[in-house]
This record gives structure tokens, C-alpha cells and sequence, in this order.
């Protein structure tokens, strides 16, 4: 009787996948979020110029779109059972979950914020240059000075979050070589 | 607020000098807590909205003899303010409005039409950074006892008055229209 030559791997729970969107929005996300926080801390530092004037429109964009693709995330997410959870110790897990509910918090914590320091500020986010949207907060100086290091702080917040994410799944990966990433991995063509 | 400090005795003599020249036509006194001049440009589609805080007005206005008035306006270029430190910094600077060669802008009306119901149509020439342009400036005027109202709005190409040179003469990048907005408020007016 002649053996298979590529036996089919068990069915544990580590190698049950996320659904293809889930994976396409965490990736999608991933490097728009890398993206905007890198841009966000080059971008303020730079003098007055074009350049300066569209890095920020960008960001601003960005950090809608992020909004936007977060909200269907989120109801993705709401709406389809995540794979369950791989055998760790109940700290582990208890800080991934944590984390995992952190960051989609900051998702929308961090953009809104933006949105409304920028309204504040007195300029008002046109998506991609044509779709101007509603200011949720009044034009006002002291508001926008208070709220912008927030803006900051926040995001950081978040990137020390995704640093510690991202050491969770590297973790998962070589020292409990449990296959953990391959749940999130994009799929093979 | 904006505060307008206009400068009194010239204005005075102002209108002095032509209540004397222009005869019955007097002079009006703009009120510089209820006036505005304000002006929006679009940044990558946004628009941003900046006001100058000091400016002087010369008017002649009779509206049963719109064509014997005579509407002048001296404006501080450095007065340009966006209400952003940052922003303001940069509006004397030789690429914007070089305040250092041209510290003012000026109108000067040439003919005055009337339109009919409180509007009017003034043509006139507009110099700014040393540039001069016919400009045509829709006014409605609106009256409420002793107090006039005149409002209007029209459009300019920043870059015919080389407002943004170099880098900034990029349109994509900030919109060459720029729209002018203004509200005057004045006594001494003839009733419409």
C-alpha cells in the first residue's frame, strides 16, 4: 500500500487558519498603520514646504482610510469566530487577549483623535483631496494644542503594543515552534 | 476679534478731502468691529481661511450716483494672519507676499455700476506684490437705519499677483484661486 507522499497535518487547533479577509485586513492594516506612524514622526519634524504640506495630507488621509477599514474589521471580526486559542499558559493568553483588545481600541482611539486635532486646528480633512468630512469638534486653538501631544502619545502607545504583538508571534514561532503564525500567514498560491 | 486699528486723523482728513472734492457725495466711515476682509485657499483640496487684521478704506458711496463713487482700500500685507503661528511666519517671506518690498496691497475703484436692489457692480484695479489686475467686485448693501452693510465676495489667481513663487507656485499643491471675501459695515451712507 503506498504511502502518501505529503501526509495531511493533524487539524490542532494551531493550525486552524483565519478566514481570508481577516488575514487580508490584518496585513492590509498592518502596513498602513507601520506606514502612518512611520510618516507621522518623520513628517513634524520637517520646515514649512510642499512636501511637509502633502506628508500631512497623506497622513490625514491615511489615518481615515485605517478609520474606515477598521470599523469592517471590527464587524468582521464581531461576525466570525476566531480561530481558538493555541495551548499557553493562562498569563500568555490573558496578556495576548489584552493586547489583541488594546489595539482595536487604539485603531480608532488614535485616528479619531487626528481627525478631531486637525478640525480643532482649523483644517478640516478632505479625503483624498475630495471628500471633505464633518468636523466632530469646534475650531479652537487650546483645544487643538491640547489634544495634539495625545495624538502622539497614543500612537506610541499603540507601537509598543504591535512591538510586543509582534514578540508574542515570534515567540509562538521559535521558541514554542507551535505553528501559531501560520494562522495569520497569508495563503499560498 | 478683529480689531482694525485704522488710522484716525487720516482718515479724517480723508474724508474731508472728499467731502470737498466730491461735493454732496460724503464720505463714509467704515466701523472696523463689525468690517472683515477675509480671503480662502485650497491646500490639497482643503480650504484654509485667513483674514487681514489691518486695513484702511476710503469711500465715496452714494447709491443714487453710483457712478460719481469712488471705493479705495490700503491694506497691510503683514497683517495676513491664518490664526496659526506657524502659518504666519511664513506670509511675509518674499515667496508669499514679501512684506519687506511691498508692505501694502491697495484697490482703487474705477467705475461703479448699480445692478438694482442694493447690488453693485465695481470695477477697479487690484495691486498686490507689485502686480496690478482689473478685478470686477460684486457689493450688495444692505441698510438698517443709519448703519450700512456691504458685503461681496470674488475670485483671484494667486499666481497673477505672484503669491507663492518657486515650490509654491505648484497649484496642485495649493488651488491658484484664491476667494476674497469682505464685509463692511459703514454709517453716513445715503439711504439705497
Amino acid at each position: 500500500m503506498p504511502m502518501p507522499s505529503t501526509p495531511a497535518l493533524p487539524q490542532s487547533p494551531a493550525v486552524m487558519r483565519y478566514s481570508s479577509p481577516a488575514i487580508t485586513l490584518h496585513w492590509l492594516l498592518a502596513l498602513m498603520i507601520v506606514g502612518s506612524f512611520s510618516l507621522g514622526v518623520y513628517m513634524h519634524e520637517l520646515p514649512f514646504s510642499p512636501t511637509r504640506l502633502k506628508l500631512y495630507n497623506w497622513h490625514k488621509w491615511a489615518g481615515v482610510t485605517i478609520l474606515a477599514l477598521s470599523f469592517v474589521r471590527l464587524a468582521w471580526r464581531i461576525s466570525h469566530r476566531p480561530p481558538p486559542d493555541v495551548a499557553t499558559p493562562a498569563w500568555q493568553a490573558r496578556l495576548a487577549h489584552a493586547t489583541h483588545h488594546l489595539l482595536y481600541a487604539l485603531f480608532f482611539i488614535v485616528p479619531l483623535v487626528g481627525w478631531a486635532y486637525s478640525s480643532a486646528a482649523g483644517f478640516p480633512i478632505v479625503w483624498f483631496g475630495v471628500l471633505p468630512l464633518p468636523d466632530f469638534v469646534p475650531v479652537d486653538k487650546a483645544l487643538a494644542e491640547a489634544l495634539k501631544p495625545w495624538h502622539g502619545w497614543l500612537a506610541k502607545a499603540m507601537a509598543l503594543l504591535v512591538l510586543l504583538h509582534v514578540a508574542g508571534a515570534l515567540k509562538h514561532q521559535f521558541i514554542d515552534r507551535d505553528g501559531l503564525i501560520g494562522r495569520m500567514r497569508p495563503a499560498r498560491r | 476679534m478683529t480689531h482694525l486699528p485704522l488710522n484716525l486723523p487720516l482718515t479724517l482728513l480723508t474724508t474731508l478731502a472728499a467731502a470737498a472734492l466730491a461735493g454732496p457725495a460724503a464720505a463714509q466711515q467704515v466701523l472696523p468691529a463689525q468690517s472683515e476682509i477675509s480671503f480662502t485657499s485650497k491646500q490639497m483640496g482643503v480650504p484654509v481661511e485667513g483674514r487681514f487684521k489691518q486695513w484702511t478704506a476710503q469711500i465715496t458711496f452714494d447709491p443714487k450716483k453710483p457712478e460719481a463713487a469712488k471705493v479705495g482700500f490700503t491694506i497691510q500685507t503683514g497683517s495676513a494672519s491664518f490664526g496659526a503661528a506657524e502659518t504666519d511666519a511664513e506670509v511675509p517671506k518674499a515667496e508669499w507676499f514679501n512684506v519687506a518690498r511691498f508692505p501694502q496691497a491697495s484697490f482703487a475703484s474705477q467705475s461703479i455700476k448699480a445692478l438694482g436692489a442694493g447690488k453693485f457692480e465695481v470695477r477697479g484695479k487690484l495691486a498686490i506684490k507689485g502686480n496690478s489686475h482689473d478685478v470686477v467686485v460684486p457689493v450688495t448693501v444692505t441698510q438698517a437705519g443709519a448703519a450700512s452693510t456691504a458685503t461681496g465676495s470674488f475670485s483671484i489667481k494667486r499666481l497673477d499677483f505672484k503669491i507663492g513663487e518657486g515650490e509654491w507656485a505648484d497649484t496642485s499643491m495649493v488651488a491658484n484661486d484664491v476667494s476674497v471675501k469682505f464685509k463692511l459695515a459703514l454709517s453716513g451712507m445715503a439711504p439705497l
